[in-house]
């Protein structure tokens, strides 16, 4: 029970910051045509073509005790880095950053052409612009890219490995102790943890597609 | 003059608006050109949404909108903006996009809101979505928009461009009446010259990005040197005052500089005021005046100026009494009947367009 709960609060926690730091980074990507912009975007889509063991590798190195992270959490916090939830946090908001980045990006490239000029003309300054015309607009995508950062980072497995190791409680999420007890033949608990995998996966992309599809509010002009 | 404007900036395609002018704080001026002469640049440099280049000024009514360091963002300008394509928000109602606007009001609306949804006609279509609307019903929900906002400057971005033509009559008639009852300065882009003749009062005649001319626009429509006159349908807009109706005839008389003319009978009341279009192409020349001709209008006037346009044709500017038609005939006709400027000569009037009283009142 434990790892359901410490892998929920993983993903949740990484979710959430997730939509902090992708929804104004979609909207820059969205926004901007420049080479800058074109190699911001390929990093973050970089997660979706490497092994996740690549990723895993270079942030044990920058976690590290003796990397000048490591070091400089070592001074705020008082505790490790490395082996720790908040460095499977980071490696998590890493690795599921395109699926929440783009689904935002691509909603937000297809807002109707000047809506938000229009609202600018009917006295709407920038906070206003998105909370009464982007948000109403895009909430379904809002709502897809939280669904599949969530589900993403439940499902990972390598960036886990390399950078949070296999401590009860700490970090060993569902992923990982399935493994375990594959590893130590309790295919009773395997079957369990892989089949709850499975079920809760397909569930939420189920509901996620079912509320795009046709039937869904879709935007005219 | 109240809209102060030393702008230049950069535009797509390597095009440049370079222009200095101000524009009167009343009644309608039109921004006319070709596409591509820079109209809409200079909507959104107005309104705040393309920043012009550094050097650059706006003033409105004294207040600084634009200058060297200085910006004073859309949201804060107070104008309404009726775009070509509408851009009502998708997600809300005809209802709601009303209420988008006058929430965020900073005065009372020119009219009150029943009045105004009552004039434009968006009664049955408040509970509507504007994706269920028609091009003329979404335009119409749009100008209701714009105003709602209670804007100081109302700016239109050729707001009738991609209506068909009926829908784009309603609409021009709804601008007029607006124009007439509202004491609110409006900016209006368009490349239709029928549509201007409607609705202006001023005209900024555009030509790539630089201003061409500047005036009233019945002077301006009936003066040689513009590139108006050269357009295939220029045409000189008079003034005239309803005179008579004839019913046996189904005729409406109009009085223009002591003259009369007819038109196809028209239910408006005798003593009003209206501008007449007459388009070049339509008035051909006679020495003497001809008693046996089915065209009605037969006007004397002055060769005011001659100018030949193009190798085989010649613009006229005729005179009649204080103010001026166009006509276009050819050089060989010219010749024949030794045309020379300040001859007394008869103009035959083949059409003419009663347009709107907007502006003239006076």
């Amino acid at each position: 029970m434990d790892v359901i709960l410490l892998t929920a609060a993983l993903a949740g926690t990484t979710t959430i910051i997730l939509l902090i730091l992708g929804t104004p980074l979609a909207w820059w990507l969205a926004t901007r045509r420049s080479n800058t912009a074109a190699l911001v975007e390929a990093l973050v889509a970089l997660p979706l073509v490497l092994p996740p063991t690549v990723l895993g590798f270079y942030l044990l190195l920058a976690l590290a005790p003796d990397s000048p992270l490591g070091q400089l959490w070592q001074q705020l916090t008082g505790t490790r880095l490395a082996f720790s939830f908040s460095a499977l946090v980071i490696g998590s908001v890493l690795y599921s950053l395109p699926f929440v980045v783009q689904p935002l990006q691509s909603a937000f490239q297809n807002l109707p052409a000047g809506v938000l000029q229009a609202a600018a003309t009917l006295g709407a300054n920038p906070t206003d612009q998105f909370l009464r015309v982007v948000w109403p607009l895009t909430r379904r995508s809002f709502v897809a890219a939280a669904s599949l950062g969530f589900a993403h980072t439940i499902g990972e497995f390598g960036v886990v490995l390399m950078i949070g190791g296999n401590i009860p409680g700490e970090t060993q999420v569902l992923s990982i102790a399935l493994y375990d007890r594959v590893e130590t033949l309790q295919f009773a608990d395997a079957h369990r943890m892989a089949f709850g995998l499975v079920a809760f996966s397909l569930a939420l992309l189920f509901l996620l597609y079912r509320s795009n599809g046709r039937s869904a509010w879709r935007v005219r002009v | 003059m109240s809209l102060e404007i030393d702008l230049r900036c950069n535009g797509k395609h390597g095009f440049r608006l370079d222009l200095h002018c101000s524009i009167a704080d009343q009644g309608v001026t039109a921004v006319y050109g070709a596409s591509g002469s820079g109209k809409s640049t200079l909507l959104d440099c107005i309104a705040g949404l393309r920043e012009p280049e550094q050097g650059s000024r706006i003033l409105f009514r004294g207040t600084r909108w634009s200058s060297t360091g200085h910006s004073l963002p859309a949201w804060q300008r107070r104008i309404g903006y009726v775009f070509q394509d509408a851009r009502l928000f998708p997600h809300l109602t005809v209802a709601g996009n009303l209420d988008f606007a006058a929430r965020r009001a900073a005065a009372e609306p020119p009219l009150p809101r029943e009045r105004l949804i009552d004039m434009l006609g968006l009664a049955t279509l408040l509970k509507q979505r504007p994706g269920s609307l028609s091009a003329g019903q979404k335009q119409r929900a749009a100008i209701g928009r714009a105003l709602c906002s209670a804007p100081q400057l109302l700016l239109l971005d050729e707001p009738l461009a991609n209506l068909d033509h009926a829908a784009s009559a309603q609409c021009l008639e709804l601008l007029q009446q607006l124009a007439q009852q509202l004491d609110l300065p409006m900016l209006y882009v368009s490349h239709d010259m029928e549509e201007v003749s409607q609705l202006a009062d001023n005209l900024l005649l555009l030509d790539n990005g630089h201003l061409q001319e500047q005036g009233s626009i019945i002077d301006l429509s009936s003066r040689l040197d513009t590139r108006l006159a050269h357009e295939e349908q220029a045409a000189a807009i008079v003034l005239g005052e309803i005179s008579a109706q004839d019913d046996a005839f189904g005729l409406t008389e109009i009085s223009a500089e002591g003259q009369t003319l007819y038109v196809s009978q028209l239910p408006l009341a005798i003593g009003s005021r209206r501008r007449l279009r007459i388009p070049a192409r339509d008035v051909s020349i006679c020495r003497e005046r001809p008693l046996h001709s089915s065209i009605l209008n037969i006007l004397p006037v002055t060769i005011a100026e001659i100018e030949e346009s193009q190798r085989a044709r010649l613009l006229l500017r005729l005179a009649l009494g204080q103010q001026h038609l166009l006509a276009r005939i050819t050089y060989k006709s010219a010749q024949r009947l030794g045309l020379q400027v300040g001859d007394q000569v008869f103009a035959q009037i083949k059409s003419v367009a009663l347009l709107s009283e907007a502006g003239d009142a006076s």
